[in-house]
Formats: C-alpha cells, structure tokens, sequence
C-alpha cells in the first residue's frame, strides 16, 4: 500500500502496548514495521503473544488475541542477538532503518550492544525513540513498571475515585495505550526533524512524565495557590472537575449495573433536564442557579437518581439529548461494538487475516485521512513468519541460507 | 529549531481542541488562537489566580494555551473573514471544533480554504465524526467518556457503586492525542507530496479504542470484562492489587514474586526490615527463595506448596505495607525488584525527586504580573528538538495587531 508513511522503516523492538500501539499506528498508514524477536525465549518478553483472549479456544505463542489488536500490518523476524551473526544482521538492517524503537527497561538494548551510540556509529541519521516507565535518566530509571504503575505513581489512579472509597484508578492501562500515543508523535516528530535538518536523535520518552502532564489546571493550582488535589474528603471525580456543572454524574438506571452519565451546563441545561423530569423537584426555587445547584450536589443527585432509577438508559439519553443536555448512556463493549451507528459509520473494527487465527476484528484508527487513510489488513505476525522475506528483500539472503540460519539458532 | 519552527497553525477556539494546539504549539509551531469577540468561554474556567476570576486570571486557560499567540475574528462578519482567508493563505495548518456545518456555511470549509492554500492540512475534531449527525448534539468530557468505553471499566468490586470517569479531560485529551498523530502523519507526508488534505477525528472512536481489553475481549471472543477496585477490569474476577499504608496512602503493588529471585529479595527485604518474626509464613517465603527451577505456574490452587508460597508473597507484602509509609514502600519493592507504584495525587508526583531531577518542572514567566510560575513540562525529550514553552497563555487579542500587521497586503 503507497500510505502516508510509506518511505519510512522501523527497526522495531517494542512489545505490549506501550509501545507495540505506537508502531501499530505507523505500519496503518504504510511504514514498515519489522518486529525482532528474540527465537531463544518465542518472543516471549512480549507477554501478549500468547496470552488470552483466544479466538475459539485456540491457544499459544502465535494466538494471542491482544497481540494480534496492537501488532497488525507489521512483519515479524526472529533474531538471537546472543551470537555473532545475529549481531551483524541487525547491524545490517539498522543501516536500512530510518527508526529503531523499544520499550524495554532501560539499558536493556544497551547491553546487546545497540544503545544510541552504537546506533548511530551505524546510521548517523537513525532516529532512536526509547520508551519506559521512568525513562532512562534519573533516580527511578531502573524501576520496573507497567501501565497500572505509571498510573498510580502520575496521579492519574489517584484521581479516578468515588468520597470515601479508596482509589478505583483505571480499569485499564489508560497509560499504555497514551504512552504509545506519545511514542508515535516523539517518532513522527523526529522524524518531521530529520525532514527539515537531516539530523537523527535519541528521544527519551518516560511514560511516568507523559502521564503528569495529563493533570495540567490541577498542577498550577498546586504551584500557583497552593491548592493539593490530596484533600480531607476527596470529592467524586463523577463530578465536574474545574467547569462549573451540576448535576454532573453518573446515574443508576433499570436493569442490572445499567447507568446514565448527564452533565448540566448551565440554567438552560438545568430548565431543559427539568422539561424532560418534569417532577415537582425540578422547579424547586433553591435549585434554580448554577451556583446554589454546585453547593447542594449531594441531595441533587439523590433527585436525579430517583427520577433515572426507572428509566431505560438509551432512552433516558436520547430524551435529554433531544432537548440539548448533554447524556450518555454508559456504554458495555458489546454495545458500543455491535449496536453503535456512530463506531459501525466510522468503519473502526476492521477485519484482518491473520496467518494462524484467520479472520478477526481489531481495533481501528479514530481518524480518516482524505488522501491518504490508514489500512488495516493483516494481523499480527507469528513468531519469525516474515524471516525469508526480510532478509531476502532487504539484506539478499537466499531462503537456503535463512533456512540455515535457523538451524544455527540465529533466527 | 524544534520540529515544528515556521509551522503555521490556525486553531479555531474551543476547549474540545485547545490541548491539541498546546502540543503542537509546544513543539515549536505558531500556533495562533483564534477567539470570537468577548474571547472563549473557557477563560472563565476555574482555578483562578489567587481564586480571583478575571479573564487573564484562569489557570486552567494558562495550561491549555500555552506557546500560543491570540486574535481576535468574528468569522460571522464578512472583513473578519476576508482576514481569516488572508490568514489561511500563510498557514500550513487549520484545527477546529466547530458545528460539522458551520464552516460550510461560512465558505471556510476544506475545500474552500484548500483552494487559497493546496499545502493546507485541515483538521476537523467533532464528537463523532464530521459526517456524523450526532455531532452537532451537546457532550461533555463527561458523557463522551460514559459512551465511548472507558466508564464502563472503571470502578469498584462493589457494581452498586456507580463507574467512574477518571479526572483530567481525559476524553478531550484523548481526541486531541489522536488529532495531533494524524496531523504529524499529514504533515510528512506533505514533505513527500507537497500536497495537504482533510483530517477528520471522531472524539467517541478515540475513546473506543483507548479501552484495551474492554474492546478486544468481546472482539476476539465475545466476553465482556467487569470493572474491579483498583486494578483492570476483567473476564473473570482477579484478586486485590491496591493496599493501604501505616500513613494512610494507597500503593499498588503489582504482581506479587513469581519466581524464585523475587521471592528471595522480599524475604531479604522482610528480614532488613526485621519484620519477618511477625509472619507466620515466613517459612515458605524461604522455601520460594530456595525452590529449584521456575514455579509451574498451573499447579498454583492445587498444589499446597506452591500455593502456600505464592500466599506467603502476597502476606510478606501486606505486613510490610501496614507497617510503613506508602512511599517507603515502594522504593523498598523496586529496590527489592518487585514493581510497585505509590498512588500519589497529582501534586506530589510533581514534587517527587525524580521528577524534579529530570527538569520537569518549568518555569513560565508572566511579565504583566511581574512573576513567573512553575508549570508541568516537556511529555517527551527531544535533544535536538527541545519540546519548550515559548510564552505563557495569550491574553485576549494580545497578538491581532502583530499578526495582522505582518499579512502581506
């Protein structure tokens, strides 16, 4: 496919999310991405390779179901970067790289003999984008992390919280998935760098500080007034943080664990809401302003709960919808997947084939491009599957040789 | 230079995008703020300084805008748009947020704007689509994130407590980290080109695909995860990550030890502490140091042994966790090699020595105030390209004069 990205090559060494999402993104709009992987090991550092969910009861190194979601449209080659021969095929395929990424703890690919110095002795213009938790200078930067981690230590678990609960944090790693967002922009724009002034660089990402700066108005508060977010009682994060709302939550509705998200942005929003409730509450002259609605929250979301408690999620949104308050129904994946005209509309499950699970959907890209769209067709490699086709394109081996390779333990 | 000198952006005012234009801005691009008269409604967001409301007084206004320069349309007037058109010509890059028909109806859309400027990258951010009729209906951070995904896996083990939507404009940010990748991926491909084109980003899909296995669970296989306390929200329950402190904060404490060596640094931790007297189990924490070969880890639940050392691990961190600060705590565990994370509120993460060694706090001066203030910093490090906050926030109109002044006539 000639896409956006379609000059430029990833000598990739990434796994999981963090940094596996951000080469997903680049090998979507055309890069190629060639994943190494270690054959000793089956690629194992990346845990997803052969975790669940499995598609049809189907297991092993080659069916993992998030592996196949994170690496899609990128080509996979093995390489025991214990020997020698190994060593001087990535030296190889570095000199016809534009990028080399990783997100392994930091001075891992160091130790193999291919930090940024070694890089660059290969390529003086490689762009080298190396992303862990607390990234590769400071006092933390051998700590181990992962998403939950980086999450907790940020702020970010901290301020997903209901009064007098501990933190409920992230039910997923919200940080792995931004991580890799900031690791695609780092990437595109040293690479956007090279474009102008033919110079490589090392970007260090730490996913840590990538997660602070998510807190922006709450941090100048602290260093400006003084004011912590650590507070006596912490207030619901349901609420309206900074943009005076209210009622701003998150509402029971029938059936089991079904719930309505409304947020009341003015007195216009507060009328329309009363409109659609109609009970006598709704006309109650304490509540007819913002500011008396904000000190009196508690006991209006008991009104509001008492009025949703009864009401059918979907229906209850599109009714306040309807007469310009902002609602959502809070969305279960099987709804937003298969019964969302907005998610069907955009295109963003697309099919893949992948060699060893066949047809499988993954997630897809939020964006449409008008000349140049992502596309997603293939799904993840399996363990070394592009060995004879990388090294023969690109470095001229002949299927004989990589065969022997492999019997050598190279590949 | 940074990466984006000489890089022009007009970003059309609205909250739904203003972190996007932060990055870019920050990245060393002009961005310039384009603000109706009487300016953004988000100027009259709070915090205020000195909780003192004012239109150059929203920190939550400074954080967003910075590195920006600020002026003033009113694109419903046609000289004002005759202005934009002028603008637009100097421009490499629009970024807007407005109702999916307005700009059509302005004679501003993509095609119109690409007309006076074929480089030009347009960037359309709407709540589900440009096409998408629900698009023009009001959202907030709060409802995009209750029905693209994320709410649904947030929470606590107890389902009578509602979900939760984590703080931060976490939706908005999302949208504009996906506005932000797609526009870098615009702009190297007009390197290659020469040619720009139409962007459109649907903030509900961004948040669709930021679920991680909420999504691919019942893409792959049909199975739906349930939100728990504290940690991922799962297909089938998974036990406890998150443990109080003797101070009263929380840590997450990973995965406990799994292997032999992790099982011989906690002991080792246990006995510096000199608590391992006060765990009846200490003796298997041994047994887990000395155990030969890797654990079979399907055993675990079935075979006494390895259950009771896995169980040992799991205690050894809980007694430790209640005897000391949850920062000690977790600079012991990743001494010790064990991943753990203290759960710091946002203002203590900014004052931790790490960071503070790393530089990320910056100073931002305010000149009309006559002092400058410490901001969070740089996402990522580019050497050769320092990410940099160039100036503080635009104040309304600050920079119409100077910008318009320098339009070819």
């Amino acid at each position: 496919m000639q896409g956006a990205l379609s000059k430029y090559r990833i000598c990739d060494f990434t796994g999981q999310l963090a940094g596996a999402g951000a080469t997903k993104w680049l090998a979507s709009f055309g890069a190629e991405v060639i994943r190494i992987e270690d054959p000793v090991r089956q690629g194992r550092w990346d845990i997803l390779r052969g975790m669940e969910p499995f598609k049809d009861e189907r297991r092993g190194i080659d069916f993992g179901g998030a592996f196949n979601n994170h690496n899609t449209d990128k080509y996979g080659i093995t390489l025991n970067l214990r020997t020698a021969k190994a060593k001087e095929i990535l030296t190889e395929l570095v000199r016809q790289s534009d990028v080399v990424t990783e997100n392994f703890a930091a001075g891992v690919l160091e130790n193999w003999g291919f930090g940024y110095e070694a890089l660059k002795r290969i390529r003086p213009d490689i762009v080298y984008v190396s992303n862990c938790g607390f990234g590769h200078q400071g006092p933390y930067s051998r700590f181990k992390t992962w998403g939950p981690i980086v999450q907790a230590v940020s702020g970010l678990t901290f301020t997903s919280a209901l009064p007098g609960e501990p933190p409920a944090g992230w039910g997923h790693s919200y940080m792995d998935h931004t991580g890799g967002y900031y690791m695609a922009m780092a990437i595109m724009l040293a690479l956007i760098h090279r474009e102008r002034t033919g110079e490589g660089q090392w970007v260090d990402l730490a996913c840590t500080e990538a997660a602070l700066t998510l807190h922006g108005p709450a941090l100048l508060d602290w260093t400006v007034n003084g004011r912590p977010m650590r507070q006596a009682v912490q207030p619901s994060s349901n609420r309206s943080q900074w943009v005076p709302m209210a009622p701003h939550g998150i509402y029971p509705c029938t059936g089991t664990d079904e719930w309505l998200a409304i947020a009341c942005r003015s007195d216009t929003d507060w009328r329309a809401l009363g409109d659609v409730i109609g009970e006598p509450w709704c006309a109650d002259p304490a509540w007819a302003t913002l500011d008396a609605r904000l000190a009196d929250q508690d006991r209006l979301d008991e009104a509001v709960a008492g009025w949703t408690r009864t009401r059918d999620k979907f229906e209850a949104a599109a009714a306040l919808v309807a007469a310009g308050v902002p609602a959502a129904a809070v969305q279960r994946p099987d709804e937003r997947v298969d019964h969302d005209p907005s998610t069907a509309r955009w295109g963003l499950w697309p099919t893949v084939r992948h060699t060893a699970i066949g047809e499988i959907r993954v997630d897809g890209q939020p964006v449409h491009l008008s000349d140049t769209d992502w596309e997603m067709t293939r799904g993840a490699p399996c363990l070394g599957e592009h060995n004879e086709e990388i090294l023969g394109r690109l470095l001229g081996y002949t299927p004989e040789e990589v065969a022997r390779l492999r019997e050598e333990g190279v590949l | 230079m940074t990466a984006l000198t000489g890089i022009r952006v007009l970003e059309l005012s609205n909250e739904r995008i203003a972190f996007a234009g932060k990055l870019l801005a920050d990245m060393g691009a002009d961005v310039i703020l384009v603000e109706p008269p009487g300016g953004d409604p988000a100027r009259a967001y709070p915090p205020f300084l000195d909780d003192e409301p004012g239109p150059d007084r929203s920190l939550y206004w400074w954080h967003y805008h910075t590195s920006k320069r600020g002026i003033v349309l009113d694109l419903d007037a046609s000289a004002d748009r005759a202005t934009f058109r002028k603008l637009v010509a100097t421009a490499d890059i629009v970024i807007e947020s407005e109702p999916t028909r307005r700009l059509a109806r302005l004679g501003l859309d993509h095609d119109d704007l690409r007309a006076l400027r074929p480089q030009l990258i347009h960037v359309a951010v709407t709540p589900f689509g440009r096409e998408d009729p629900k698009s023009d209906q009001s959202v907030t951070d709060l409802t995009l994130m209750a029905g693209g995904g994320p709410v649904w896996s947030c929470g606590y083990d107890d389902h009578s407590l509602p979900p939760v939507r984590g703080l931060g404009n976490q939706g908005y940010n999302t949208g504009c980290h996906f506005a932000v990748m797609a526009t870098l991926t615009a702009l190297l491909h007009r390197f290659a080109s020469g040619t720009g084109q139409f962007i459109d980003v649907s903030m509900h899909a961004a948040l669709n695909v930021t679920t991680e296995a909420a999504s691919y669970a019942w893409l792959v296989n049909g199975s739906i995860v349930q939100r728990q306390t504290g940690r991922h929200a799962a297909t089938v329950p998974t036990g406890p990550t998150q443990i109080q402190c003797a101070d009263g904060r929380y840590v997450n404490t990973g995965v406990p030890p799994r292997n032999p060596r992790e099982f011989e640094r906690l002991d080792a931790w246990l006995k510096d502490l000199g608590f391992a007297d006060d765990l009846p189990e200490a003796v298997f924490l041994e047994m887990g140091a000395n155990w030969e070969g890797p654990f079979d880890l399907s055993k675990l639940g079935t075979d006494d042994t390895i259950t009771a050392i896995f169980g040992a691990g799991r205690e050894a961190l809980k007694l430790i966790a209640a005897r000391i600060p949850a920062y000690d705590f977790f600079i012991g565990c990743q001494r010790a090699g064990l991943p753990s994370g203290v759960i710091y509120a946002p203002e203590e993460a900014f004052e931790d020595p790490h960071f503070r060694a790393r530089g990320f706090q910056v100073d931002v001066e305010h000149p009309e105030l006559g002092r400058s203030f410490r901001y969070p910093g740089a996402p990522y490090r580019l050497p050769e390209s320092p990410w940099r906050i160039a100036r503080r926030a635009p104040r309304l109109g600050e920079h119409t004069e100077a910008i318009l002044g320098a339009l070819p006539k």
